[in-house]
């Protein structure tokens, strides 16, 4: 159900910021969906999206979401245009202020295409339709006799009138119903499906471009922040005379950390102020700080992983899933085979730290932030300021990455108390090495596989468990466990046709702050279960890909609650998104046919593959690798997405490429370890991304044409990547890697 | 003390150690030099000193009133320098963030080194790191720009 609502001029102007004359359109509909993240803001979430006309023709379309990199700016804009009939060229695209007015604008999940789609093109049909009328109108002409083409209405006897000349009159006029708007044919799309080049492109390589990082104040003052190394932690004490000696240093101000779960608060530290960046950084190399210990300085990233290690191969735990009798047909086998995976910590590292710019001044705040999320910043520096949402305004500026770290709005939080503690604006930018060192990590992960073959090498069970710690526990310490929730990614929904399987969860405590990385749970979970497919193929002396296509077996939509388990769907419905195993096989025969699969290849050289279901897409990656000696090379990178419908194929080959490039890096060389609480590593050198000498030179992306509804982009490509590239170790060499990251077996 | 950034000679006052890209970004305000790591190991402030490759978050700025220091912003007049045409034709940038080190760096690599191969890429820029993984475009694109470079090279030759 939708309708639309006409906005003030005011309105407007509060919402993104800037001013707009002629038509306005808000769009409003119901909740598209519960999210399915702990970070869910309000229920009942509404969605208003904006268009406006000016007199002279040019047509703003307000971008809600989040520019990180994935093109959303480009292509939900793109979207409306194509329904409005309006000339791309005389597009500009509006960022939005954080504002609840519209919705979730929380830029993660992949969610954007999937979640505005349809409301993009109501918004459009609207606008189109109000011009159509205006036009009509002026002409004393019947409405079916006149149609919107290309900025212009044209009535059926030649006569023209261009979308500026419409705009006053249009926006005299009633709105429009919604859900009798007519929306256009796919043949008749102008610009979705297309390869539109990205809004930002001639800024982005000209350098004039406004990142968190960059936004300045005439009167403003730089920060950087010394934190508590292990969560928890508390200042002993520090050297502030010390700091306020170095050259350009104004201030050392002390930022008490939560007395409570971590969530989106700042941690505690100590920040210098200064004159300029340098300085500040400098003035904290001074401080010599000291910091009480917390019950989590103790922590040690490789004892608990053998702890979850051992927890999971030790017993069972609290049963998620289950079909048949697992220990029966264990019990029956012909072969059982067992196998034990770890991952470890990640660090989101975007390449732009976090940073954000604050000013507070007169019981308002002003905050320009490289934020995935601006409603949750604006809850999160007005509860720490103790001020009211509305007195809170939240600028969205272009993201140097996010990959879910900059849904966190703790950083702006810092800024905003240092900001009204100075009374100046604060630009606060972090360090590579506070990013490194003070992340909401991705989750380690110990998994254990029990697998049963019957006589023709067919698997009869499947038992999986897991003990991996939550995210929820950065909010609440009482969760210690994984529920369905997020087992819904990859390792509870797995699509295996045997009769037999179960799957289980382990406690496994939080010890510091755990967050969400691009594809999430996907990344450990795809790794563990894609590479015991593998196992179990080679033990069956079966050809992998064909192996998957039995262990998916036939055609169907999954049904998970006979078998208990409660499948989130990423937040959709399961008839509107159900999980499709024919979608699934077919990326892997269109995989499998897009390269030499199943060549004789020399010593040491092999290729891999894996597949998973993850936000609603299909995804196939393949590899092939070269061991030479301890030396290993990924030289190729295959990839097949269905991601249903898509908006701008250009930005999903972008994805999809950049996906694997970041499941390479991980699987390569990603990895967190800690001692006495705190993270060993600090920056590029010590927790090494992937390189362009490290990324193969043929890497290859299809996308398999679809007119499903749209499903997600930006993580889908991650979650395959590492197993291929395992399974191809194995391929080469016969060497089974059940640890991750691969620098622990080999140079990378 | 004087520096010479993009033609132009700019008056600042700074501490001598500090590194060119606070200088370019705090006090100039020239914010299209990126900080990325603070200590050469991605690229992302990646500027031509005397037409090299530098990075200047490893340069004091008593060392760059040295020389000639060139910037992103300074790169081409009007943004089309062959290599930022090759980025937009490749549609290579996602966040964009690294690429005004990537761009500057391979214009560095192309400025002495008009087609370099496969090997002297890897080479020339393994320095610079993307994040969003734009590699495969880059590569793509800087071997279009080395193409447009010798064509327009060959060009001038025959005049
Ligand atoms: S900021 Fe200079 S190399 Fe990273
Ligand atoms: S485009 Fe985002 S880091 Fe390179």
């Amino acid at each position: 159900m939708s309708t639309l609502s006409k906005l003030s001029r005011r309105r407007f102007l509060e919402l993104t910021g800037v001013s707009a004359t002629g038509l306005l359109l808000g769009a409003a509909v119901s909740p598209a969906s519960r999210a399915m993240d702990v970070l869910a803001t309000a229920t009942g979430e509404r969605l208003n999206l904006f268009v406006s006309l000016r007199a002279d023709g040019a047509v703003e379309i307000v971008a809600h979401r989040s520019e990180m990199g994935t093109g959303i700016r480009t292509s939900l804009p793109q979207v409306v245009a194509d329904e409005m009939e309006a000339d791309w060229s005389r597009v500009r695209v509006i960022q939005a202020l954080g504002d609840a007015a519209y919705g979730s604008q929380n830029t993660d999940g992949s969610r954007s295409v999937r979640n505005f789609y349809a409301t993009m093109r109501q918004m459009g049909a609207a606008a189109r339709r109000m011009l159509e009328q205006a036009a009509a109108d002026t002409w004393r002409a019947p409405l079916a006799e006149c149609r919107a083409r290309n900025h212009e209405v044209h009535h059926a006897d030649g006569r023209r009138l261009g979308f500026g000349e419409l705009a006053a009159r249009a926006a005299a006029l009633p709105l429009p119903g919604l859900d009798d708007l007519p929306l256009k044919g796919r043949e008749d799309f102008r610009y979705i499906g297309r390869n539109v080049p990205i809004v930002d492109l001639h800024d982005m390589t000209t350098g004039n471009t406004t990142y968190g990082i960059d936004v300045a104040l005439p009167d403003m003052v730089y920060a950087s922040i010394e934190r508590t190394p292990h969560l928890g932690g508390r200042i002993a004490a520090y050297d502030a005379a010390a700091a306020r000696k170095v050259a350009g240093v104004l201030d050392v101000v002390e930022l008490q950390g939560p007395e409570g779960p971590p969530a989106f608060n700042n941690v505690e530290g100590l920040a210098v102020i200064a004159s300029n960046t340098w300085s500040a950084i400098k003035g904290r190399e001074a401080l010599a700080v000291q910091w009480r210990p917390s019950p989590h300085s103790d922590h040690d990233s490789a004892a608990y992983l053998d702890a979850l290690q051992a927890r999971v191969s030790g017993g069972p735990g609290r049963v998620a899933r289950e079909r048949g009798d697992v220990e029966r047909a264990l019990g029956d086998a012909d072969q059982v085979l067992e196998a034990s995976y770890r991952t470890p910590y990640l660090a989101h590292a975007p390449m732009e730290p976090p940073a954000t710019l604050a000013r507070v001044d007169g019981g308002r705040c002003e905050v320009w932030a490289c934020t995935q999320n601006p409603q949750a910043t604006q809850a999160a520096v007005a509860s720490a300021l103790g001020v009211d949402k509305a007195a809170v305004t939240v600028h969205v500026t272009l993201l140097g990455g996010g990959f879910g770290r900059k849904s966190k709005p703790d950083f702006s939080v810092e800024a905003a108390r240092l900001a009204a503690h100075v009374g100046r604006p604060v630009q606060l930018t972090w360090t590579r090495e506070d990013d490194v060192r003070h992340d909401y990590y991705h989750a380690c992960s110990a998994m254990y596989f029990r697998g049963a073959l019957d006589g023709d090498g067919r698997a009869t069970a499947w038992l999986a468990r897991q003990a991996t710690p939550a995210i929820g526990a950065t909010f609440d310490p009482a969760v210690t466990r994984l529920e369905d929730g997020w087992l819904s990614q990859t390792f509870g929904s797995v699509p295996f046709a045997t009769p037999n399987l179960r799957i289980e969860s382990h406690e496994a405590p939080a010890h510091v702050r755990i967050g969400w990385l691009r594809s999430v749970y996907n990344i450990p979970f795809a790794f563990g279960v894609c590479s015991f497919v593998d196992e179990l193929a080679h033990a069956a002396g079966r050809d992998p890909a064909q192996y998957w296509q039995e262990m998916i077996g036939d055609d169907r939509h999954l049904d998970f609650a006979p078998e208990g388990f409660e499948f989130s769907n990423y937040g959709r419905a399961i008839a509107e998104y159900p999980y499709d195993t024919g979608r699934m096989k077919a990326v892997l025969r269109q995989l499998v046919a897009n390269i030499p699969w199943g060549e004789t290849l020399p010593e040491g050289q092999g290729w891999g593959l894996a597949v998973t279901r993850s936000f609603l897409s299909y995804v196939a990656v393949a590899s092939k690798v070269r061991v030479d000696g301890d030396t290993l090379v990924v030289e190729e990178l295959h990839g097949v997405i269905d991601a249903g419908t898509v908006v701008n194929p250009d930005r999903v080959h972008a994805q999809l490429e950049g996906g694997m490039v970041f499941g390479l890096s991980l699987a390569l060389n990603g990895e967190i370890t800690f001692a006495d609480g705190a993270a060993r590593q600090s920056n590029f050198h010590d927790y090494p991304v992937a390189r362009l000498n490290q990324v193969p030179r043929v890497i290859r992306t299809h996308i398999v044409d679809s007119e499903a509804l749209p499903a997600g982009v930006g993580e889908p490509g991650v979650p395959p990547t590492a197993p291929s590239i395992a399974n191809a170790v194995f391929a080469a060499t016969g060497q089974r890697i059940r640890e991750l990251p691969l620098a622990r077996h080999f140079d990378v | 003390m004087k520096l010479k950034i993009n033609g132009r000679t700019h008056e600042v006052d700074a501490e001598p150690d500090m590194p060119l890209l606070w200088v370019l970004r705090d006090l100039l305000g020239l914010k299209g030099t990126k900080f990325g790591c603070g200590k050469a190991l991605c690229g992302a402030c990646t500027v031509h000193f005397n037409g090299s490759a530098t990075r200047s978050c490893q340069l004091p700025v008593s060392a760059a009133a040295e020389g000639e220091v060139v910037t992103i912003e300074g790169l081409s007049a009007d943004g089309n320098h062959p290599v930022q045409v090759a980025w937009r034709a490749r549609n290579v940038p996602q966040c964009g963030y690294c690429q005004s080190g990537q761009i500057m760096a391979a214009s560095a690599l192309l400025a002495r080194n008009a087609n370099p191969g496969d090997d002297e890429i890897d080479a020339a820029m393994s320095g610079n790191i993307c994040r969003c993984g734009t590699y495969p475009r880059i590569r793509a694109a800087l071997r279009d720009a080395a193409r447009a470079t010798s064509e327009a090279r060959a060009g001038e030759g025959e005049a």
